[in-house]
């Protein structure tokens, strides 16, 4: 018996959201096609963000909330290649480049400071990260155009520093997603595309049953799979082994001399860097950068989505990542749609959408607690002698 | 090497902040030797430890004196790293182990075997992988040597307790420089099967050349493993000689020592006790006061598992035993503080457990051995604190109509609180003093009033002379003695402190491993209460006792 209600309550919160979407999907009347094609997209755009919160998890630090600070540190690089003008592959690199020692700084920032508030790192770092958007924005909106060179009138506002709060990212939208066009179709679907893509060579492939054609974001694909791999290898070093031990004990950890804060804070900065990266991916997939708002959210969503993916705030693997962006996104598709069909209201759709991000992270963090208490119970009735199972 | 000892101590003392803990240790670890190192909590054994291993609170609190040798060079640790790098391992009492990892992880914690990569030039070694493979292998052959059968797959949490303990030995093994190791109480968690496999393996090991300091409470395991025996007592070598020439119950004595010291005073209750015990004709049939049966309590760090007693109305009763063996546990867990099971009757009712307002409501006061944590409200005044508990738990102090409007009565408050200042002597400005500014003595002193005020029936009371100087304790046992012989309430006192116990109570329980090992009259001597802490009873041979 209790070990059904554990294997429940352990999975409680996909098993939710598997059973919302079921019943939305037919309500929305969307055809399959579609779904896996805005699913693909979604995948590409936000898997990178979301795995960037695993080695922290592994290190024992929770949920990164932190993670927004290298979302900034993306956006900034991103605001210099769009002044010089830089487009492409070239750009991205070039904006990762920019990026990559803002978000070291802000991540060894962080970690001294989460070292100090060590039991309490998830709400330290969400708060940090307000603090640090405070920096960001008077960085962005006072400085830049000021002190900061950026020449571009477009990103300026009219008067004459600050940034705009829509930056067009044209010079780099989906140039990752496209730089290995590739498309899946069925029969009737070949000549449509063709047109599309303007007689451009692309790799295609058939599936006979499948209606209309899907558009592969393979290479954005090809970079997640390559961090899922990195993700594997570190876990396999030394590096990761400290890390897990730290996770789990830190006063083990510490009297076998492994270097605690040291490792702690390594594991910020990566979280940091790789958070960065996957706010650049992000964005070249929206194509459009709101200056003030588009790292607010990278943070929570990829928080909700890694817990709906059956992560825990102690334990999250690559797979939770990928069921995660599925079973969010799926009812981020379908809810507007299937609340339109349902109630004639799309804003239900959006309604939900705020509503189940932090209503998960709330149910997570409440089942974590129950759990630990659970666990720590457990633990101890060992200890309570013959009469403890009274 | 030649013929100097692995280890030699000369002359180590220590005091932390005037308070002598440590005189005169000298002794000598040869290569391959078992010394037992025995003393009762408090007789310095954790602090000639943490001198040994280089602790960080050694060297804050002032250094020690004397000098430590090894292979006759002299060293002075200043960091635990130092001494496991002159090849000194320790396995604690708690364990240190990561509980999700495998056996081999845990052996291999920090000193994982590596696979050659070139990253490790661009970065460090740590971004080198794991060889599994070969971290197996050692673990195994390090468990092999223990003589025990593990699986270095093994996760940790989900082992038995005794394996744990191989585990932590194993990692020390594994230390290819270990020469030296130190097992605190390594024994007390295992069953006896296995603490026999644990003592085959131990002398295996020291055959091979490695020295072990072997300190445990268990004294036929020390008897049976160990070379020599060193007794510690109140900071002092008292003994160091040859395992075969001392009896267990010699070595009981020397540790508990002070056989010389008679009790001046027997108090006048144990006539009422003894006349239940050994002439029940002559009142038909007392009901105890307090009667405990198959109590379990999981305090952390104090747990005891099964503990049945009685305590008569109008006797001192008390609970000792070494620290972490359960004694504080017993008190706390009748009054609802802990988790708790099993059955409690006071005068002939149950009590509910696991809710301190019960206990409260049957007349029962209780004096935490936490007295800044539990027993007091620092920030509050005198009579607050003095007060408080009897507000609350019997409506006394109010004024208004019960249920509807009551408010503190201050004036009847301060009368009370003026009362108890002057009956204990406590050293205050008056009743509007904050709690905490006062020293631990009055302080003491203080929780005694707020239990006075109770007008209990039993009084619990845990650790009264804790960390207060000597006249303050005279005085609080004093208090204790006189409020039990005027108001004939019962009173139970857990103390670590045998002979303040001896000196106070009508008879003694000691607790031992969660259990009671024995109740005894108070006047017995001192060294059997020290063999029922030893855990010398349930094990012991008759045989023995003569030796």
């Amino acid at each position: 018996m209790r070990k059904i209600f554990d294997i429940i309550a352990n999975n409680a919160v996909p098993a939710v959201f598997i059973i919302i979407s079921a019943f939305a999907i037919p309500l929305s009347g969307y055809s399959a096609s579609y779904l896996v094609q805005e699913l693909l997209t979604r995948i590409g755009r936000n898997s990178f963000l979301i795995l960037s919160l695993l080695i922290p998890i592994m290190a024992g630090m929770g949920l990164n909330f932190g993670m927004v600070l290298g979302a900034m540190a993306g956006q900034i690089g991103l605001l210099f290649i769009c002044d010089w003008g830089i487009v492409g592959i070239p750009g991205m690199v070039l904006a990762c480049l920019i990026g990559t020692p803002i978000a070291i700084v802000l991540g060894i920032f962080c970690g001294h400071v989460l070292n100090r508030a060590k039991g309490r790192e998830m709400v330290t770092s969400y708060i940090l990260g307000f603090f640090i958007n405070g920096v960001y924005q008077m960085t962005v909106l006072y400085l830049m155009g000021w002190i900061i060179p950026i020449t571009n009138p477009t990103l300026l506002l009219s008067r004459g520093y600050g940034v705009r709060n829509a930056v067009s990212l044209l010079g780099i939208r989906g140039i990752l997603d496209n730089l290995i066009p590739t498309i899946i179709t069925g029969t009737q679907g070949t000549a449509q595309f063709v047109n599309i893509n303007g007689g451009k060579s692309f790799i295609m492939m058939q599936l006979p049953f499948l209606e209309g054609s899907i558009r592969i974001p393979l290479a954005t694909l090809i970079v997640i799979a390559l961090f899922c791999i990195f993700i594997v290898w570190f876990r396999k070093t030394k590096l990761g082994q400290d890390m897990r031990a730290i996770g789990q004990s830190q006063s083990v950890a510490d009297s076998a001399g492994i270097p605690v804060n040291r490792t702690r804070i390594i594991a910020i900065v990566i979280s940091t860097v790789l958070a960065c990266y996957g706010q650049i991916i992000y964005l070249q997939n929206m194509g459009t950068l709101n200056t003030y708002n588009s790292h607010d959210q990278a943070g929570m969503f990829s928080i909700a989505a890694l817990l709906i993916g059956g992560a825990s705030v102690s334990k999250a693997t690559i797979a939770n990542v990928f069921a995660g962006v599925i079973l969010f996104h799926l009812m981020f598709i379908v809810a507007p749609v299937a609340g339109k069909n349902l109630i004639g209201d799309a804003q239900i759709g959006e309604y939900f959408r705020v509503f189940v991000s932090y209503g998960i992270i709330a149910i997570a963090l409440v089942l974590h607690a129950w759990r630990r208490n659970r666990e720590r119970e457990a633990a101890r009735r060992s200890l309570r002698g013959n009469k403890g199972d009274e | 090497m030649g013929n100097n000892p692995l280890l030699r101590l000369e002359h180590i003392g220590k005091e932390y902040y005037g308070n002598r803990v440590l005189s005169d240790i000298s002794f000598d670890i040869n290569a391959g030797e078992i010394i037992g190192l025995v003393g009762e909590n408090g007789a310095g054994k954790s602090t000639l430890l943490n001198i040994l291993f280089g602790m960080p609170v050694i060297a804050s609190t002032g250094g020690y004196e004397g000098s430590i040798q090894i292979d006759g060079r002299k060293v002075s640790f200043t960091s635990p790293n130092q001494a496991l790098a002159h090849g000194i391992g320790m396995v604690h009492q708690e364990f240190s182990l990561i509980p999700g990892f495998t056996a081999a992880e845990n052996i291999l914690l920090n000193r994982e075997v590596l696979n050659a990569s070139s990253m490790r030039y661009i970065f460090s070694e740590r971004v080198s992988t794991l060889d599994r493979e070969a971290m197996n292998g050692r673990a195994r052959s390090a468990i092999h040597t223990l003589g025990v059968n593990i699986s270095p797959d093994m996760i940790v949490s989900e082992m038995p307790v005794g394996y744990k303990q191989f585990i932590e030995i194993a990692r020390e093994i594994d230390r290819k420089n270990t020469r030296l190791l130190f097992l605190d109480e390594p024994t007390a968690v295992l069953a006896e099967s296995e603490a026999e496999i644990l003592i085959t393996a131990l002398k295996k090991l020291a055959a091979s050349g490695i020295a072990i300091v072997f300190i445990s409470h268990r004294l036929s395991e020390v008897k049976e493993l160990c070379g020599r025996i060193l007794v510690l007592r109140d900071g002092r070598l008292i003994t160091d000689q040859p395992s075969y020439t001392l009896s267990t119950r010699q070595i009981a004595s020397l540790m508990v020592g002070r056989e010389s010291v008679r009790r001046e005073e027997t108090p006048e209750v144990t006539e009422t006790v003894s006349t239940e015990t050994d002439a029940p004709k002559k009142k038909k049939k007392i009901r105890p006061a307090l009667k405990v049966e198959h109590l379990w309590v999981d305090m952390p760090g104090e747990t005891v598992r099964d503990v049945s007693f009685e305590v008569m109305k109008g006797e001192i009763f008390g609970i000792g035993g070494l620290a972490g063996h359960g004694k504080l546990a017993i008190p706390n867990g009748i009054m609802g503080l802990y988790p708790a099971g099993g059955t409690v009757k006071t005068f002939g009712k149950k009590l509910t457990l696991n809710k301190p307002r019960a206990a409260l409501g049957k007349k029962m006061a209780f004096v935490s051995e936490d007295r800044r944590g539990v027993g007091l409200l620092l920030d509050e005044p005198l009579d607050w604190n003095i007060t408080f508990t009897a507000m609350q738990t019997q409506g006394r102090f109010l004024v208004g109509i019960p249920y509807i409007f009551q408010m503190r009565n201050d004036l009847a408050m301060r009368k009370e609180a003026r009362k108890f200042i002057d009956q204990l002597s406590i050293k205050c400005t008056g009743p509007s003093q904050k709690a905490g500014e006062l020293s631990g003595g009055n302080q003491q002193k203080v929780c005694l009033a707020k239990a006075f005020v109770l007008r209990p029936d039993i009084l619990l009371i845990c650790e009264p002379t804790r960390g207060i100087d000597i006249g303050a304790k005279t005085l609080v046992l004093d208090t204790l003695k006189q409020y039990n012989k005027e108001n004939g309430t019962t009173i139970i006192i857990t103390s670590s402190e045998l002979e303040e116990l001896r000196s106070v109570c009508n008879r003694i329980a000691i607790v031992d491993e969660g259990k009671i090992a024995g109740i005894l009259p108070a006047s017995n001597p001192a060294e059997d209460f020290g063999m029922l802490m030893m855990g010398q009873v349930r094990n012991e041979e008759e045989g023995e006792f003569s030796a």
